[in-house]
């Protein structure tokens, strides 16, 4: 059991990191054997896999509003200058064109790289990938498809950023057979990620944590990599409950599950799906079926949030060992609040506070 | 006056030189010249002329007079100093969240105004305080919004991209560009409905002009005719790009095709209020208008765009120079003697004061309540109940 869950970390070459956000730091590992690393931060690791499915793929577009200057987060920095304006332009201030577009570039084989400025604006597409780019092969009977496709758009919350500029849509893109959802948790993952989800054959939707842009920094292989798409990643082994997350949630649990050991001696294991369209259940599982515990957070309101899904299927797969109800601390059923973020957020210390409960059932 | 004329001029011709892709923002200097007085304090001003789509535009020559200007000065420069101590608020963390200023394009609410009255409707995305003053908002609701307090006027759910005002018909105040449009749309038939004599009006920027659903409420009014008056803010530039990279075509008074449309010199608060006004009485007998406000903002997008990335520093300060709509009525209300020069720049200090203390006012509200977390989600609240967890108060703050 424990050799399947380790199949997950091989992908990406131990490397030693830190992650400056909430002051975090995992136990040093030796150092890349494939390749030299840098230390760079999410924003730029973006920019790198941007940079290198340009360089490799001369039929790849990156597209979207302002990406010409290098963006609001910067992520598209020096690629105009390198690649010219034929393959990396502004695109009017719609999205639900921007995404039509490239489905229809993507569908005579393209490799369109949308950008959607924020995810809280991706509604006006939503249509487009719904109803075009998840069936496309489907109803063509797969004379064509658009899986040249890749949706980028930052999400999650920034500590002030209200309504429209902290939202998390994953819940509503995981319902659509037909087309891929991946939640970056880290530089090194969103490389390898991204990269992953540009050759994908399938329409991607590639979630960025904004956050994390500028703040989470680690040693990140230089060069071109791949991660596999549905594979998840156990960041840190335990023995008590499973805690399951993605994105930028992913450090508060591991941030929990440190708190977890010093005060309570509790021993989580921590678990980031990264993909959550297609998941791996079978990681989770097996995670589940050694701990017998199951909490699953999010930023996004807790009903119908992919927890839901999760909770539900592993319920069904692990109901006789389970020792005491699935867990979920995620947002509230409300709006994502202004003056209330600090509250609404589902924090280390909510989900501490959970835990201690799931073991004293 | 000639010298200040021919100054204007001379800075007119050189900021020509300045201008590269944006052909349109510089070239128009105001055109008003000090006219000879009819009686004590009323005067006719010349404004730049309007450009009509499939209409007749307006006269250029506008009425107004002593009290009427001083009115606009006074809202421009509050509305002024607001945007500035707005931007201080925010550098010093007190306020957060997302800022979009408008300082520069203050003739705009104001022009608007004084057509229009508080029972016509008024909706606008999220560059929304000047509108929100000039829609009778207080300086000091405005701040507590900005600062999250419970007498903002949103109670502090809103911030600063959702301002509200109901008693004053001004619907927002909203986060997605171009949603605004179909509401608008949608304000303009419930006036029509109730045969009221009013008026809703929808403001959008160059940006949101290439939103599909802008077009969709296009449509609809003008197959139900309805009384909308569509305002493109025309500050040439949506987020970073510049209007001519993100619109084929950037005659935006001329986009709704088969709606008649008007184009309006935005940096003038009379030429608006004219065009304005000429609106009003349009859509009231014929369906929607398109008007285009050709206007400027100082400031970035928001409060993290330097707004210099994707314009030069001579454009912004050329058009300060030649265009400023404070500045433009300043001139009008001294060239023709209805005030001091001094006592102007007196009652500029005297409304900044106010606006400080107004600030000061606004930092000593409460902030909401923590049940307003789950108010207002549906008619009837959650009837939720928070249990702390942490040691400590969960600290409400931006």
């Amino acid at each position: 059991m424990i050799s399947r869950c380790s199949r997950g970390l091989s992908e990406l070459s131990r490397h030693s990191c830190s992650l400056i956000l909430r002051g975090l730091s995992t136990a040093a590992a030796a150092s890349s054997e494939k390749s030299e690393t840098s230390r760079i931060n999410l924003c730029t690791a973006v920019n790198e896999a941007l940079a290198i499915a340009l360089e490799n793929n001369r039929k790849a577009l990156v597209f979207g509003e302002d990406v010409s200057f290098g963006g609001v987060f910067r992520c598209t920095a020096g690629l105009l200058q390198r690649f010219g304006k034929e393959r990396v332009f502004n695109t009017p201030l719609s999205e639900q064109g921007i995404v039509g577009f490239g489905i229809g570039a993507a569908s005579l084989g393209c490799t369109a790289i949308a950008e959607i400025q924020f995810a809280d604006y991706i509604y006006p597409a939503f249509d487009q990938i719904v109803n075009e780019a998840s069936k496309y092969r489907y109803r063509s009977g797969g004379e064509f498809n658009c899986g040249g496709l890749t949706v980028r758009a930052p999400y999650g919350a920034v500590g002030h950023g209200g309504h429209y500029h902290s939202q998390s849509p994953e819940g509503f893109f995981t319902h659509v057979p037909g087309i891929k959802v991946v939640m970056a948790g880290g530089p090194a993952d969103a490389k390898g990620l991204l990269l992953s989800a540009i050759q994908d054959p399938d329409p991607v939707i590639f979630f960025e944590p904004k956050m994390m842009y500028r703040t989470a920094v680690e040693e990140v292989p230089k060069g071109k990599y791949t991660i596999p798409l549905g594979k998840a990643k156990v960041k840190r082994e335990g023995t008590d409950i499973t805690l399951v997350g993605w994105g930028q949630q992913v450090a508060v649990l591991e941030k929990a599950a440190a708190l977890c050991l010093e005060r309570h001696d509790i021993s989580c294991e921590v678990i980031d799906l990264r993909t959550l369209l297609p998941w791996d259940v079978a990681a989770v599982e097996v995670s589940v079926n050694k701990t017998g515990r199951l909490l699953v957070s999010h930023e996004a309101p807790i009903t119908s949030g992919f927890g839901a899904e999760v909770t539900a299927t592993i319920t069904k797969r692990c109901f006789a060992r389970l020792e005491s109800p699935p867990l979920r601390i995620c947002g509230y059923d409300t709006p994502f609040p202004l003056v209330y973020e600090p509250v609404y957020m589902p924090t280390a210390q909510k989900i501490i506070d959970a835990v201690e409960h799931s073991l004293q059932y | 006056m000639a010298l200040l004329r021919g100054g204007r001029q001379k800075v007119c011709q050189l900021f020509k030189s300045h201008v590269t892709r944006q052909s349109s923002v510089g070239q128009r200097c105001f055109s008003a010249e000090p006219a000879p007085k009819e009686s004590d304090d009323s005067i006719t001003v010349t404004v730049n002329p309007f450009k009509g789509h499939r209409l007749e535009p307006p006269s250029r020559d506008v009425q107004t007079n002593k009290k009427e200007l001083l009115d606009m000065f006074e809202t421009m420069v509050r509305m002024r100093r607001t945007e500035i101590a707005a931007d201080l608020l925010y550098k010093q963390k007190l306020a957060r969240g997302f800022l979009h200023l408008a300082d520069g394009q203050e003739a705009v609410p104001v022009g608007i105004e004084a057509a229009l009255d508080f029972k016509d409707s008024m909706i606008q995305s999220y560059r929304d305080h000047c509108t929100f003053l000039g829609r009778g908002g207080s300086v000091k609701e405005l701040f507590a919004e900005l600062l999250g307090k419970k007498d903002g006027c949103a109670r502090g759910l809103g911030g600063s991209m959702h301002m509200y005002k109901r008693e004053h018909n001004f619907f927002g105040g909203i986060g997605i560009v171009g949603e605004q449009c179909p509401l608008g749309a949608g304000l303009a038939f419930a006036h029509k409905y109730r045969n009221d004599g009013h008026v809703a009006m929808t403001l959008y920027g160059d940006g949101a002009a290439n939103q599909g659903q802008l077009y969709e409420a296009f449509n609809m009014a003008a197959i139900w005719e309805l009384p909308c008056i569509f305002v493109c803010e025309n500050n040439h530039y949506g987020m970073g790009t510049a209007e001519r990279r993100a619109s084929k075509s950037a005659a935006f008074y001329t986009r709704g095709d088969y709606v008649p449309g008007m184009w309006i010199d935005g940096m003038d608060c009379l030429a608006v209020k004219q065009g304005v006004a000429f609106a009003k009485q349009f859509v009231l007998k014929n369906g929607p208008i398109v008007l285009e406000m050709d206007t400027y903002r100082y400031h970035g997008h928001s409060i993290s765009d330097p707004g210099s990335t994707y314009r030069t520093r001579d454009e912004i300060s050329g058009i300060r120079r030649a265009r400023d709509p404070i500045e433009h009525v300043k001139t009008l209300l001294t060239e023709n003697n209805f005030a001091e020069g001094s006592d102007l720049k007196k009652r500029e200090k005297q409304i900044k004061r106010e606006v400080e203390a107004d600030i000061e006012a606004a930092k000593d509200c409460e902030f909401p309540p923590i049940e307003d977390l789950w108010n207002n989600i549906y008619k009837d609240g959650l009837k939720a109940k928070l249990r702390p967890i942490e040691i400590s108060k969960p600290k409400i703050q931006l």
